[in-house]
């Protein structure tokens, strides 16, 4: 149901039975490594190119999803996701070996957060009895299409964000009162640029569509923040966190500072040569459905808002000058 | 090329609140770094110069071409082995102007696009950073030239 201006109500709550989520080998060395069902050795991960290993994590995930609840890849009627390589690729070629009714969503980091939104609204609304949603991104892919070999070695100044080597997927039921996490609401964002155009610096470049999301997801619920136990966005990093904070202090939104994280910051160590973070689309997909999930699972967490961001550049936009679009959609999660 | 985009007012405003928490390029400490890391890089060039000159028939003036030939065959190793991006991220400047820098920028290319074979790969990719220098630095060789041969012809020099 719709309230207020973008946001979706889930009356029916739609369950997140199971969820997959696997890492490469910076990940495994992470902070959140105990939170992946399956971590690869190397970067290759068996296959004989960077994209097709890519089609390996978000395959991963997905089977790991439906093993755990113990369906078949026919019981799930649609599958939502996306990744951040030119015509997203690596997913649909996941879909192939998935055969299951696909939907290619491409919202760069804010895939994860786009997927479990539609999702949701299907299972809500009947559309759908299961859907497996997810996002993936795989450093040396990613790195090659938007930046430079990965062995070149170019200086990357403080403001760079390390792209995740990760895929999370989500299996998504009817409601059957069972003790799992559930999305109740869902506020989508609309692109907002302000002006940024240093693609070394995505945290700065999205913060204000992270904070426009929040702002009017707490429009339009009518609610405070003080109703979440935490609001995590997706990869703003250290320098975009503290910026979407201040934004969001100065429309009168005052949020203390433990309670708002961010997936980019909570994945890494803190020794790890990441400099603001990790980004990517599996960045928040993993955390999510790893580490924060698992969280609510043990009772640690009841409410969360999660807060994906993208930046919806490609390295043509950006060798033209122009100044990067920012889009963040966000979905509410409580235990039953 | 495109011209850059006008910053509305409230973009301007939003670049100022940014730029606070904005965390800046240590440009000290990589100007210090890059002094010590590039210079290093020159003694082994110089070593390298000296091997060829007493151990080999070279002179000081045909040891360059074996130099740097050798310092790019160690770049390429060093790449390989993924150690040079490493170094780059540590030394900034010091790794990348020396012709070290230019290997690895060349060397990186071919690695990463072996995977789409030989010929649309690594042939037309490898290029893809080294080859502005290669324009630019030709182009620029070609009017310094120029210009010394109309000096020469004039009689200045």
């Amino acid at each position: 149901m719709l309230k207020g201006k973008q946001s979706w109500v889930f009356s029916q709550r739609p369950a997140i039975i199971a969820t997959g989520v696997t890492g490469g080998p910076f990940e495994a060395n992470g902070n959140l490594a105990d939170d992946f069902d399956l971590l690869h050795e190397d970067l290759w991960m068996g296959e004989d190119s960077y994209e097709k290993a890519h089609r390996v994590l978000m395959e991963g995930a997905s089977r790991t999803a439906l093993r755990k609840a113990e369906m078949e890849k026919k019981d799930v009627q649609f599958f939502l996701g996306g990744d951040l390589i030119n015509q997203i690729t690596p997913t649909s070629l996941s879909a192939r070996s998935l055969e299951i009714p696909y939907f290619g969503l491409f919202g760069a980091c804010s895939t994860s957060m786009e997927g479990l939104a539609l999702g949701s609204f299907m299972i809500n609304y009947g559309g759908a009895n299961a859907v497996i949603t997810g996002a993936a991104s795989h450093n040396a892919a990613v790195e090659k299409q938007f930046r430079y070999p990965t062995e070149y070695g170019g200086q990357k100044p403080p403001t760079a964000q390390w792209t995740v080597t990760g895929a999370g997927a989500a299996l998504l039921v009817q409601n059957n009162g069972g003790n799992d996490p559930v999305t109740t609401a869902a506020t989508i964002g609309k692109v907002v640029d302000m002006g940024v155009t240093d693609p070394f610096n995505m945290g700065g470049a999205m913060a204000p569509a992270a904070a426009d999301t929040i702002y009017n997801h707490f429009q339009d619920m009518q609610i405070e923040p003080s109703y979440y136990d935490l609001i995590v966005t997706g990869d703003l990093g250290k320098i975009g966190r503290v910026t979407a904070l201040e934004l969001l202090k100065n429309k009168g939104l005052i949020i203390p500072d433990e309670q708002f994280q961010d997936c980019g910051i909570l994945i890494y160590k803190e020794d790890q040569p990441v400099q603001s973070g990790g980004s990517g689309a599996g960045c928040s997909a993993s955390v999510l459905y790893g580490h924060l999930l698992n969280r609510m699972k043990r009772g640690e967490l009841k409410k969360i808002l999660m807060v994906a961001t993208g930046a919806l550049l490609s390295p043509l936009t950006v060798q033209q000058n122009e100044s990067i679009p920012c889009i963040a959609h966000a979905v509410a999660i409580e235990m039953p | 090329m495109c011209a850059k985009p006008k910053k509305t007012p409230d973009q301007e405003q939003y670049d100022q609140l940014e730029k606070k928490y904005e965390t800046k390029r240590p440009v000290l400490k990589n100007c210090l770094r890059a002094f010590w890391v590039g210079g290093l890089f020159c003694i082994v060039g110089q070593a390298i110069s000296y091997f060829y000159i007493y151990f080999f028939n070279f002179t000081e003036q045909t040891a360059s071409n074996p130099t740097v030939a050798t310092m790019i065959f160690i770049a390429m190793l060093l790449t390989g082995f993924g150690v040079y991006d490493r170094l780059g991220q540590f030394a900034g400047a010091g790794s990348a102007v020396p012709v070290t820098g230019f290997g690895n920028a060349v060397i990186s290319a071919a690695i990463e696009h072996r995977t789409e074979g030989f010929v649309l790969g690594v042939g037309s990719n490898m290029f893809k950073l080294a080859g502005s220098v290669l324009l630019f630095g030709v182009f620029s060789a070609f009017v310094v030239a120029l210009i010394k041969t109309i000096l020469i012809y004039m009689g200045v020099i």
